[in-house]
């Protein structure tokens, strides 16, 4: 007789998906769904901050009034409705008629996931170079990674992403005789960096790109959760051409909707939207219709406003916490907006190995070669501070210092370091 | 007549919370297909007071790790009456805890491999280097390491040369505070389940395990194509007869009941040697309980539910 791998299909699957098997850190990760664990992992927008009796009342008079359109297939391009609002939203951030934004130019997509993986579809051949922060949105370096390209990391700072280094990193393939199709960059209350580019880099990385003739892929999905000052205008906002933008309405009003956007040039627009039509044929004209009923009905503006309060308080209770728990050695980023904290542990840990302990101890985080498509940054980790409570983040912040602590003094016992 | 009304646990607080998961979702199928009244749910707070407000008929664990098969659980099913199927909280802590569960066969007289179990506080009061130093030179290599307690693999390495060894007691220190240190035996790893239905313990036919690369890992365990599963085993009809005889044997001497797993390696001479039980298997699609009901021409579903009714049984 003959064995069985349980799979009758192994030699039918395409080369992208060989290397997907299971993952005991993924499977750690179930316990995080436990309320006896603090799920510092999870980048879940806290929802619950908005009305959601109102935007019931919203969504059952949406039906009730719209619903034989809201329940029905609409264009591939997205609602122009909604492309209308989108522009007005795109606006707070400079991206305005000025600067040739149109609702013309925007498609609407399922999530700026979607978003990310049309551009892919667009745009990328196997073995293409894609330039990416080091470290990345780990949903962005999933998406390349199946159009089978090979992305380059470009090392960032307190200040993210460097410009000369972005130079080298330029140099560095041309030299090498590679492709590279563009840089992928999240210039704003970075995931997972926590780092904001400013100004004077905006401009520096806009000319480096453009002098290379390079695209620019400018991904700003917490662009309008900034806590400490107004909203940095936008990489789009300063030029015209040579940079596709994608938004977002997850952090602004829901992720469970799934609509986000692309902003694009014209050419490009028409081949994202027979892209789209291909994969998902349109966007869901139910949930885009939500949006639009909410931002045109709804408080929008002060439940923004809202959203920063909820977290800024958040953002200072991981801050406080890791400033008066943390062993020597750690470091962290400080963030102005957004979700995430990024934290490098003492020499000598490795975030992944430390996972286990960390879930024994009760506390989940994102360690941080999850972030790099080359595997490494196990030095580092993911903090989300936007989900949990204040009060439970400072305890989740506790017990990760005494988990470091405890992983310390295993690795000193056994000379071990990563 | 009524069914009975099965609660499957699954989940928990464990490292295997998801394997659990998965297992308690085929459990549940398996007994509604085989038609009796199962639902499944988590052991979180608002179990005990479900227990002693509405108590099920009885209780099949698919918890894997800690609580579901250190006796925790079983205790607690104890203390509010209601009965479940498996072996007793003091059983299921004697094969929980591995090193005890082999000094119980050794005792017995039955092969397992040599072994040293060593908590991480005795390394650092003794000095890792010279312990260390003085196992892979007592012990010799390869050496397998694990923690004491828990399964799917996680936190175990083998171990082939000395410097390999401080980074897999690491590995294996992140998984829980106490390690096994077994000498390696290289062989054919098979997996022997033992079901007793009432007339006494039987193994059925043992499953052989082949790793793509060797090493029968998470990955290994849980990603179908990886591993190949032979049912029942390539092995002699001799070969086969110890390794079931000694299956059987450590289902008696750990005092296990109903249904356990026998994890068991053949070496190159034939020689059969117990690695450790499981009071609790895993019942996923990639799980090797499930074969080996299916190789032996039996039905999941059924012998799940006839266990429970043994264990309504008892209880009358």
């Amino acid at each position: 007789m003959t064995g069985t791998t349980l799979d009758d299909y192994t030699d039918r699957y395409a080369q992208r998906v060989r290397g997907m098997t299971a993952s005991e850190i993924r499977a750690l990760f179930a316990v995080a769904s436990r309320p006896e664990v603090v799920s510092l992992a999870g980048g879940s927008p806290f929802v619950s901050a908005l009305p959601l009796d109102a935007v019931g009342e919203m969504l059952g008079e949406l039906i009730a009034k719209q619903g034989a359109s809201a329940l029905q297939y609409c264009v591939g391009q997205g609602d122009p409705a909604l492309r209308e609002i989108i522009c007005q939203i795109m606006a707070l951030e400079g991206i305005d008629a000025q600067c040739g934004a149109s609702p013309d130019d925007v498609v609407v997509t399922t999530g700026a996931q979607q978003a990310l993986d049309l551009v892919a579809r667009v745009f990328l051949d196997p073995g293409d170079v894609v330039l990416a922060e080091g470290p990345s949105y780990v949903g962005a370096l999933g998406v390349f990674q199946a159009a089978q390209a090979d992305v380059v990391h470009v090392p960032m700072d307190e200040d993210g992403l460097i410009p000369e280094a972005l130079e080298q990193a330029i140099a560095d393939m041309a030299k090498a005789g590679r492709r590279v199709k563009f840089l992928y960059t999240v210039p704003t209350y970075h995931n997972p960096g926590g780092v904001t580019l400013p100004e004077s880099r905006r401009e520096r990385i806009i000319e480096i790109c453009a002098e290379a003739g390079l695209l620019i892929l400018e991904d700003n999905p917490y662009g309008l959760l900034g806590f400490d000052a107004e909203p940095l205008p936008a990489l789009r906002s300063r030029v015209r051409e040579g940079i596709i933008y994608l938004g977002t309405f997850s952090k602004t009003f829901a992720a469970g909707v799934r609509v986000g956007w692309i902003l694009a040039p014209h050419a490009v627009r028409d081949k994202l939207v027979m892209a789209s039509e291909a994969q998902i044929l349109c966007p869901s004209m139910l949930a885009q219709s939500a949006v639009t009923a909410y931002f045109t009905t709804m408080p929008w503006r002060e439940q923004l406003k809202k959203f920063q309060g909820v977290y800024a308080e958040r953002r200072d209770a991981v801050l406080t916490a890791l400033d008066d728990f943390m062993p020597t050695g750690a470091t962290w980023t400080r963030p102005a907006g957004g979700f995430y904290v990024w934290l490098t542990l003492p020499d000598g840990l490795d975030s992944k190995a430390m996972v286990p302990r960390a879930i024994a101890n009760r506390v989940a985080y994102v360690p941080g070669n999850g972030f790099f498509a080359d595997g490494t940054g196990r030095q580092h980790l993911r903090l989300s501070y936007c989900f949990p409570p204040p009060e439970r983040i400072r305890e989740g912040v506790r017990r990760l210092a005494g988990t470091i602590e405890e992983e310390q003094a295993l690795r000193a016992t056994f000379g071990v370091s990563s | 007549m009524s069914f009975a009304h099965v609660l499957v646990l699954a989940g928990g607080l464990s490292f295997e919370r998801e394997v659990s998961l998965r297992s308690g979702r085929r459990v549940l199928d398996a007994l509604k297909l085989a038609g009796l009244d199962a639902e499944q749910r988590d052991a979180d707070t608002t179990l005990l007071p479900l227990l002693l407000a509405t108590p099920p008929d009885a209780v099949l664990i698919s918890l894997h790790g800690a609580t579901g098969e250190d006796g925790a659980l079983r205790g607690v099913l104890e203390l509010a009456g209601v009965p479940y199927v498996g072996p007793d909280a003091r059983a299921a802590r004697r094969a929980w805890d591995k090193p005890t569960a082999k000094a119980i066969l050794r005792d017995a007289g039955q092969p397992t491999p040599d072994w040293i179990t060593l908590p991480q506080e005795t390394f650092s009061e003794l000095g890792a280097s010279a312990l260390m130093t003085q196992i892979v030179e007592e012990m010799g290599l390869p050496l397998m390491v694990k923690p004491a307690q828990g399964g799917s693999g996680l936190g175990a390495h083998v171990v082939r040369t000395a410097a390999e060894l401080p980074a897999a007691m690491v590995g294996c220190f992140a998984y829980g505070g106490t390690a096994l240190i077994e000498r390696f035996v290289t062989g054919i790893d098979v997996a022997v389940t033992v079901l007793d239905l009432g007339e006494g313990p039987v193994a059925l036919p043992a499953v052989e395990i082949v790793p793509a690369d060797g090493v029968y890992d998470y990955q290994a365990r849980y990603t179908a194509g990886v591993t190949t599963w032979h049912a029942p085993a390539r092995l002699s009809p001799e070969v086969s007869e110890r390794v079931a005889a000694l299956a059987v044997e450590a289902h008696k001497a750990l005092g296990l009941r109903d249904l356990s797993r026998v994890d068991l390696i053949v070496d190159a001479g034939g020689d059969v040697h117990f690695l450790e039980a499981n009071v609790s298997p895993g019942l996923t699609e990639t799980s090797l309980v499930p074969m080996a009901i299916e190789a032996a021409g039996l039905d999941v579903g059924k012998v799940l539910g006839d266990l429970v009714q043994l264990a309504i049984a008892r209880k009358n």
